[in-house]
């Protein structure tokens, strides 16, 4: 095991503590009954977790591709599996992304969830707690555990709190996603069977005949493409984000597309190496589907939180692009996407959902000419759109950056259908902005007078709880975008141990076949 | 003979004894409900001091082992947890409400026998116990002036009857072959029959047909969703339990005579299981009646339990054993919300579910709780329980098996969820909110919490259950 780990050293579980901390707070909740309490419990609870999980940066040892702050506890012995967690460059940043969202979906529903807030503060922190275990696990079966284990939490989110076709967008969030995690069931036992172990770095050690691995590589990407989601698979994602509440499209966006990402670098790549060479020029271009055809929906939408959910499709188009060119430039750009994609789309998501509390219409344009009432908003807004089609100097720029240099460095010609994602990124977000600062609709006023009246009559502009919300994840844009080094060399010395791991997977696992290491 | 090794059987007795003492005194429901709750529980305790106990009685035809005990307990519980999940037998015809509960007794001191029976004439009687029990509860519904009842009788004393004259004709295949009922001399002598005599195969088959009857798998599946529907709920909540349990207890005992190769017995129990799945998990995709609905999910999960019992090692039966518990557990809680909720004892359809998590939150989450287990989503018993029969299962090379279980897994999420739609999702229509008695709270405490906690730490249950299986092949 020291092959792989280093234990923790800071005196207190943190990872652990990480996953705890929200579950206990699920124990006061119940015992809470006035609702603003119960959202104060839920920021204070999710804020900690924020806080405790702050060591993962700071203390993170960048030299080392090993999983730190590890724990090993016996957990089902008759299966030889333990509870084993740990983070490496990939994982920490993930897991400081959703101990970072967690406290603003708290605050972005604080006005917007009247009913059932108790239920709601759990499953929030249940979510917490999941989201976390998935990223933190290197176990599989812990890993499938948090992994299916979260669709509960997440159903349950879009179900009770959803929109009017809420019933429709769960189950189909809930079919899609669990009939494509079942193989990876059947993949992670068949690999137990094989090599006698759950233990995920251990895993990543053998080398697998190659019809083997193709078997497992097509059962693992099953799940993992229906979560990112890639294109002809990514039905569910403009339905469940429409549907859902501003704080659960903020978790969907910001940390479940994530998942899937996550599950192509930490299986895919290093445990079916071969079979990911052999699938790669396939990838590349569902991946360029993806993205072309992502911004081309995104660009006919009308509705905003739809028009967010296509161009994510699009976004993570060069997540998986980054990926499945096997390069270090792409593995970073694609780690730097996954962040990036989650503070700029979660903030754009917030945003829409202030606006929905205002004018009570996701459409753009009830939402029109917006510029003179909130001004301070749409700042805000403008800053996340601009990030989000990688403006130069925000966080977008520069992910999308080593992406396309890494296309070019390896099928110049292709690069430019990438190019054309990016190009059409920009035109929808821009036509959205404009239409949302200048247009001379009538759209809200009138819309206001006549149907909604009553306590939202006027548009007022942000308040201090929003500003402080979408402050916060500006700071985030201009950081990343101006000196993404930290982020860049904490994934570091994990990427190109895992770059290392799939050139020297492949060729080796022929003539060895499955010797052990 | 040592009569401690028969403590859960003789418990029962004295409960059918004082159940029938009870009969001639027509007490008040609750006198009745506390005196058969009480008289189940003996019958608990009974069984888990039994525990760990083993031995041979009656020449030989009655075995008391690890599997035996195990599988007590968990009738026992089973007999309990129904009991209590249905208190007041508000569905079963107020006359009848002692004889009730007497002959619930005896058909579970008949499961109870058939899990240590080690002989097959001694497996016939024992079925045929718990049989007769059964068919007399089954008419016992209270509806006015309906006969659904009547019919859901018929059906399942026929269709019993046929498949118990199937399972006799079967055993004199193999009596013919291999001139013995004992089933410790036929471990010996019936594999290498299997693999020469194609008649032996058809025997061993037919004799199975008897247990698969009481799991509800496929061939002999096909009445029981009318038999759910047709007999009252607190009978059907029995039905969907206890039997399928003790059949489990059986099927492990009779298939490790087959043998541990994989032959002509494990394809055609392997096509079974396949089969039960896909009928049992399409036919509830279009159900409306809830009780039916689970019936086609029993039929489902009796395919998922068979997987783990072909696996024939200790793996695979110690995850059936845990599959059942676990099964029995999240049943259960579905039966509980439904019978919760069908105050005069009818039937429910979806339409009674509808806005169940505003008029009471925590029978819609023991219903959620139930759907997601069944379904198989972590943290769950259901989760652990597939993971288990799947290991077992592929560690054996049944990855078919294993892929068209996983398939049919996502195929039952939709009906699932169904359940937990109409309880999260519909608006309701009568919006009057449901008050739960104490025990009724405390009972959905338990589902719950039992089948989140059994699910995230299986060690100390699967151990034990490998434990009592350790002797089996």
């Amino acid at each position: 095991m020291d092959k792989y780990l280093i234990l923790n050293t800071l005196g207190y579980p943190v990872l652990s503590l990480i996953m705890i901390i929200p579950a206990i707070g699920v124990f006061v909740c119940l015992l809470l009954r006035n609702t603003t309490l119960l959202k104060a419990w839920g920021l204070i609870v999710t804020i900690v977790t924020m806080a405790v999980s702050c060591p993962l940066f700071a203390r993170f040892d960048v030299g080392t591709p090993k999983y730190q702050f590890a724990e090993l506890r016996r957990w089902f012995p008759s299966l030889n599996l333990d509870y084993v967690v740990g983070v490496d460059g990939i994982s920490a940043l993930l897991v400081l992304l959703t101990t970072f969202i967690m406290p603003l979906c708290v605050l972005c529903s604080w006005r917007h969830i009247e009913e059932r807030v108790k239920e709601f503060i759990i499953v929030m922190l249940l979510m917490e707690a999941a989201m976390i275990g998935v990223f933190v696990s290197l176990n599989t079966v812990l890993f499938f555990f948090f992994w299916e284990g979260m669709l509960i939490p997440m159903y349950l989110i879009i179900a009770v709190w959803g929109g009017p076709r809420r019933d429709y967008a769960s189950i189909k969030f809930f079919l899609y996603t669990f009939s494509g995690s079942i193989f990876l069931l059947v993949a992670i036992i068949a690999l137990y069977i094989t090599t006698g172990t759950f233990f995920i770095p251990e895993l990543m050690d053998h080398n697998y005949p190659f019809m083997y691995q193709l078997w497992i590589f097509l059962a693992f990407s099953l799940s993992f493409a229906i979560k990112i989601p890639v294109f002809p698979l990514h039905t569910w994602l403009p339905a469940a984000h429409v549907e859902a509440p501003a704080a659960g499209s903020v978790i969907l966006a910001s940390i479940l597309l994530k998942m899937g990402g996550y599950g192509f670098l930490r299986f895919c790549l290093p445990m079916a190496p071969e079979a990911t060479l052999a699938c790669m020029p396939c990838m590349i271009g569902i991946s360029l589907v993806s993205i072309v055809f992502g911004g081309y929906l995104a660009l006919g939408q009308s509705d905003l939180k739809k028009l967010i959910a296509y161009s994510s499709v699009g976004h993570m188009g060069f997540v998986t692009l980054g990926i499945f060119l096997m390069s270090d430039l792409g593995i970073k750009g694609a780690m730097l996407q996954m962040i990036n994609h989650g503070i700029t789309t979660g903030a754009l998501f917030i945003c829409v959902g202030l606006i929905y509390e205002r004018t009570h219409s996701r459409e753009i344009r009830d939402n029109s000419a917006l510029g003179a009432a909130m001004p301070a908003f749409l700042t805000f807004f403008g800053i996340f759109s601009l990030a989000s089609f990688g403006f130069p100097g925000t966080n977008g720029f520069v992910s999308e950056l080593f992406v396309l240099i890494a296309i070019f460095a390896r099928y110049p010609y292709v690069g430019f259908v990438a190019i054309l994602g990016a190009v059409l990124a920009a035109a929808y977000m821009l036509r959205l902005l404009q239409k949302m600062v200048w247009d001379k609709s009538t759209g809200h006023e009138h819309n206001h007078g006549d149907d909604h009246g009553g306590k939202h009559g006027a548009i007022w502009d942000l308040d201090g709880r929003e500003t402080a919300t979408l402050a916060f994840l500006t700071f985030f844009v201009f950081w990343i975008g101006f000196y993404p080094a930290p982020l860049l060399g904490m994934m570091d010395s994990t990427v190109s141990h895992l770059v290392s791991q799939v050139n020297g997977g492949v060729g080796k696992s022929a003539s060895l076949g499955m010797k052990q290491p | 003979m040592n009569i401690t090794l028969l403590l859960p059987e003789c418990a029962l007795s004295a409960m059918i004894l004082a159940m029938f003492g009870v009969t001639l005194a027509r007490p008040k429901w609750i006198t009745l409900n506390s005196l058969a709750l009480t008289l189940s529980a003996i019958s608990l305790v009974a069984a888990l001091f039994s525990f760990g106990k083993e031995g041979l009685l009656f020449f030989d035809t009655y075995k008391v082992d690890g599997l035996s005990q195990i599988f007590k307990i968990i009738i026992t519980l089973a007999l309990f947890l129904v009991i209590a999940a249905t208190p007041g037998v508000r569905g079963i015809e107020e006359r009848l409400r002692a004889e009730y509960f007497m002959f619930l007794a005896i058909g579970t001191l008949g499961l109870v026998c058939l899990s240590s029976s080690y002989e097959l004439l001694t497996l016939v009687m024992s079925l045929e116990i718990s049989a007769f029990a059964l068919n007399v509860i089954i008419p016992f519904r209270f509806l006015g002036s309906e006969r659904a009842h009547m019919e859901a009788a018929i059906k399942y004393f026929l269709f019993g009857i046929v498949s118990t004259g199937v399972m006799l004709y079967g055993m004199s295949y193999i009596f013919g072959l291999a001139k013995t009922t004992y089933l410790h001399e036929l471990a010996g002598t019936l594999p290498n029959l299997i693999s020469s005599e194609p008649l032996a195969v058809i025997g061993v088959i037919m004799l199975f047909c008897g247990f698969f009857f009481k799991l509800a798998l496929f061939p002999m599946h096909y009445l029981t969703p009318d038999v759910y529907e047709g007999s009252a709920n607190e009978t059907a909540t029995l039905l969907a339990t206890l039997p399928k349990i003790a059949a489990v207890a059986a099927l492990i005992r009779l298939m490790t005579l087959t043998g541990l190769e994989m032959n002509k017995v494990t394809w055609a129990f392997g096509t079974f299981a396949v089969l039960s799945m896909t009928v049992g998990n399409l036919a509830a995709l279009v159900q409306n009646d809830l009780k039916r609905l689970l019936a086609y999910s029993a039929i489902a999960h009796a395919g998922y339990v068979m997987i783990g019992i072909l696996s024939v090692n200790e793996l695979g039966f110690a995850s059936a054993v845990y599959y059942m518990a676990g099964y029995l557990v999240m049943t259960l809680s579905c039966f509980h919300v439904i019978y919760q909720l069908a105050q005069r004892g009818e039937n429910l359809t979806f339409k009674a579910l509808r806005g169940l998590h505003r008029r009471s939150p925590l029978l819609a989450f023991t219903l959620a709780t139930g759907a997601f287990g069944l379904t198989g989503i972590p943290p769950t018993i259901g989760f652990t329980g597939k993971f288990l029969i799947f290991t077992a299962a592929i560690s054996r090379g049944y990855y078919a098996l294993v892929i068209v279980a996983v398939i049919n897994a996502a195929i039952s999420a939709f009906y699932y969820l169904k359940m937990v739609r109409a309880a999260y999702c519909q608006p309701e229509e009568e919006g009057y909110p449901i008050q739960l008695s104490f025990p009724a709270t405390l009972l959905a405490v338990f589902f719950i919490s039992s089948t989140i906690l059994a699910g995230i730490l299986p060690q100390s249950f699967v151990s034990l259950a490998k434990q009592a299986v350790a002797g089996m092949r």
